[in-house]
C-alpha cells in the first residue's frame, strides 16, 4: 500500500499548491504521449493522476486522512472496530480485574449479587441472592480385573494437596460411572455442591477374563495329570485353591469353581458367580523316545479320529501315528 | 504486526508524536518485542476508530479517554455475555427454558408473578 502523499513525493502537512506543483512535474514526466510504448510510464501516471485525484480535493483528501476511503478513493468500511474488539486480539482492551469470569461467582459479583464461596450472605429472603448447584466435575480412572471383581478403595489425585477417595464396589462393569454426591464443584449462593463423576475403565487380565459374574481361565495340565488325575493348585481372583482334575479329562474339558467368580450385583451379599477352568493339555515331551514308542504301539489298538465329522474329514483310517511311523 | 515506521506512514496524516501520544495516553496499547512496538489489526482498527470519533465530535483527550473507557467496557461486556450465551447453548433444552421462562421476569416490578 503505497500512500497519495507518497506517490506524489510530498509531505503529509504539504500545501495545497505544493500538492499541485509535485502534480504537474510527475505528470509532465510520466504523460503517455510523451512516453509512448513505455507501459510503465502509463502505469505511474495513472497511479500518480488517482493520487492527485484524491489530494487536490479538499473533501476527498480530509475523508482519505480520517482513513474513510483508501489511496483509490473507494470507500473503506466504517466503525470496523468491533470485530476486533470482539476477536481474540481485543482482549487487550478488555478492562482488567473486574470482568473476567472464571465463573458464575465473579457474574454474580459483577451485579451485586451473593457471590460468596461459603457461608457468604445469600440474598437474605428478598429473592436478591442467587444459589445454584455447583458444576459436575467428570474423571476417568482404570483399576485392575482383580480389584474390579472384588472391589477396593483407589484415591484419586486432583492437585497435589486435594484427592478424591473413591470405593470401588465389588462386580464393577467397564465404563460403569460412579457418582460421588457433593464432590464436585461449590455450590454457589449457599447451593449445593455438584457431584464427581467417575467413569472406571477395566485393565485386562493376563490369565483371567470376564464373561458376566462368571470368570474364565485357561489352566495348563499336563499329560499325565489329564489322563490320570491329579490335584493342583489354581489361580482365582481371591486367591490360589486346590481342585481335582478328573481322571481321564481331555484338553478343553471346562471345570467349575462354584461362588469364585464375581459378587452378584443383585442377589445379596454371597451370591457369587463361579470361575470356570479350561483344561490346555500341554504335552511338554517332544522327542521323547519312550512315549513315542509307547504311543505307536498303543495307537496300533485305538484307532481314534478327533476331527471326526469336520469339513474335509474322509472318515477312512486316520491313525497319523501309522503315517508318521 | 507492523512496526511504528510502518504505522505512521499508513497514518501519515496522523503523524507519528501524535501516535506515541496516543500510546502514552494508553489508548493504544502496542506489543513490545524487543524494545520495540509493534502493532496488531486490532491496534490499527482502533487508531481509525479514534481518528474518526475525534474528528466527528472534535473531542479533547480527556472525553476520549472517558469514550475509550466505556467502549472497553461495552465491549468487555459483550465478550462476557458471548462466553454466557455459549454456556447456555450448551445446556439441555429443559435448563433452557427454564431460564428462558425466568428471563421475563425480570422486566415486571417486584412482587408480581409473570403470567406464564
Amino acid at each position: 500500500m503505497t500512500t497519495p502523499y507518497e506517490v506524489l513525493g510530498v509531505k503529509p502537512d504539504a500545501s495545497a499548491d505544493d500538492i499541485r506543483k509535485a502534480y504537474r512535474k510527475l505528470a509532465k514526466e510520466f504523460h503517455p504521449d510523451l512516453n509512448p510504448g513505455k507501459p510503465a510510464a502509463e502505469a505511474r501516471f495513472k497511479e500518480v493522476s488517482a493520487a492527485y485525484d484524491i489530494l487536490s480535493d479538499a473533501e476527498k483528501k480530509a475523508r482519505y486522512d480520517r482513513g474513510e476511503i483508501d489511496e483509490t478513493g473507494a470507500e473503506k468500511p466504517r466503525y470496523s472496530y468491533r470485530p476486533h474488539a470482539e476477536g481474540a486480539q481485543g482482549r487487550k482492551y478488555q478492562p482488567q480485574g473486574e470482568m473476567d469470569i472464571d465463573d458464575l461467582n465473579d457474574l454474580f459479583a459483577m451485579f451485586g449479587r451473593g457471590g460468596a464461596r461459603r457461608g457468604g450472605r445469600a440474598g437474605g429472603g428478598t429473592g436478591e441472592g442467587m444459589s445454584m448447584p455447583g458444576p459436575d466435575r467428570h474423571f476417568t480412572l482404570t483399576i485392575d480385573f482383580v480389584e474390579a471383581v472384588t472391589g477396593g478403595k483407589q484415591r484419586l489425585a486432583l492437585a497435589p494437596e486435594e484427592w478424591l477417595d473413591v470405593t470401588i464396589p465389588a462386580g464393577i462393569e467397564e465404563g460403569q460411572v460412579l457418582r460421588l454426591k457433593g464432590k464436585g464443584g461449590p455450590g454457589f449462593g449457599g447451593g449445593t455442591a455438584g457431584d464427581a463423576l467417575i467413569e472406571v475403565h477395566i485393565a485386562p487380565h493376563p490369565l483371567f477374563h470376564r464373561d458376566g459374574d462368571n470368570v474364565h481361565l485357561e489352566l495348563p495340565v499336563s499329560l499325565t495329570e489329564a489322563v490320570l488325575g491329579a490335584r493342583v493348585a489354581v489361580p482365582t481372583v481371591t486367591g490360589p485353591v486346590t481342585m481335582t482334575i478328573p481322571k481321564g479329562s481331555d484338553a478343553g474339558t471346562r471345570l467349575r469353581l462354584r461362588g469364585k467368580g464375581v459378587q452378584r450385583r443383585r442377589g445379596g451379599k454371597d451370591a457369587f458367580g463361579d470361575q470356570y477352568i479350561t483344561l490346555k493339555v500341554v504335552i511338554g515331551a517332544s522327542g521323547d523316545e519312550k512315549l513315542a514308542e509307547f504311543l505307536s504301539g498303543w495307537a496300533e489298538t485305538h484307532p481314534t479320529n478327533p476331527r471326526a465329522g469336520m469339513p474335509g474329514d474322509s472318515g477312512a483310517d486316520n491313525r497319523a501315528t501309522r503315517q508318521s511311523a | 504486526m507492523i512496526d511504528l515506521d510502518e504505522l505512521a506512514r499508513r497514518f501519515s496524516s496522523l503523524g507519528r508524536t501524535e501516535i506515541v501520544r496516543w500510546i502514552e495516553n494508553r489508548w493504544i496499547v502496542p506489543d513490545e518485542q524487543g524494545g520495540a512496538w509493534q502493532f496488531r489489526e486490532v491496534d490499527v482498527a482502533r487508531i481509525e476508530l479514534i481518528q474518526h470519533v475525534r474528528h466527528e465530535y472534535t473531542l479533547d483527550d480527556d472525553a476520549m479517554s472517558l469514550i475509550l473507557g466505556l467502549l472497553d467496557q461495552v465491549y468487555g461486556l459483550r465478550r462476557q455475555l458471548t462466553r454466557l450465551c455459549d454456556a447456555l447453548e450448551q445446556q439441555p433444552p429443559e435448563i433452557r427454558d427454564a431460564i428462558r421462562r425466568a428471563l421475563p421476569a425480570v422486566k415486571l416490578p417486584a412482587g408480581k408473578e409473570p403470567g406464564s
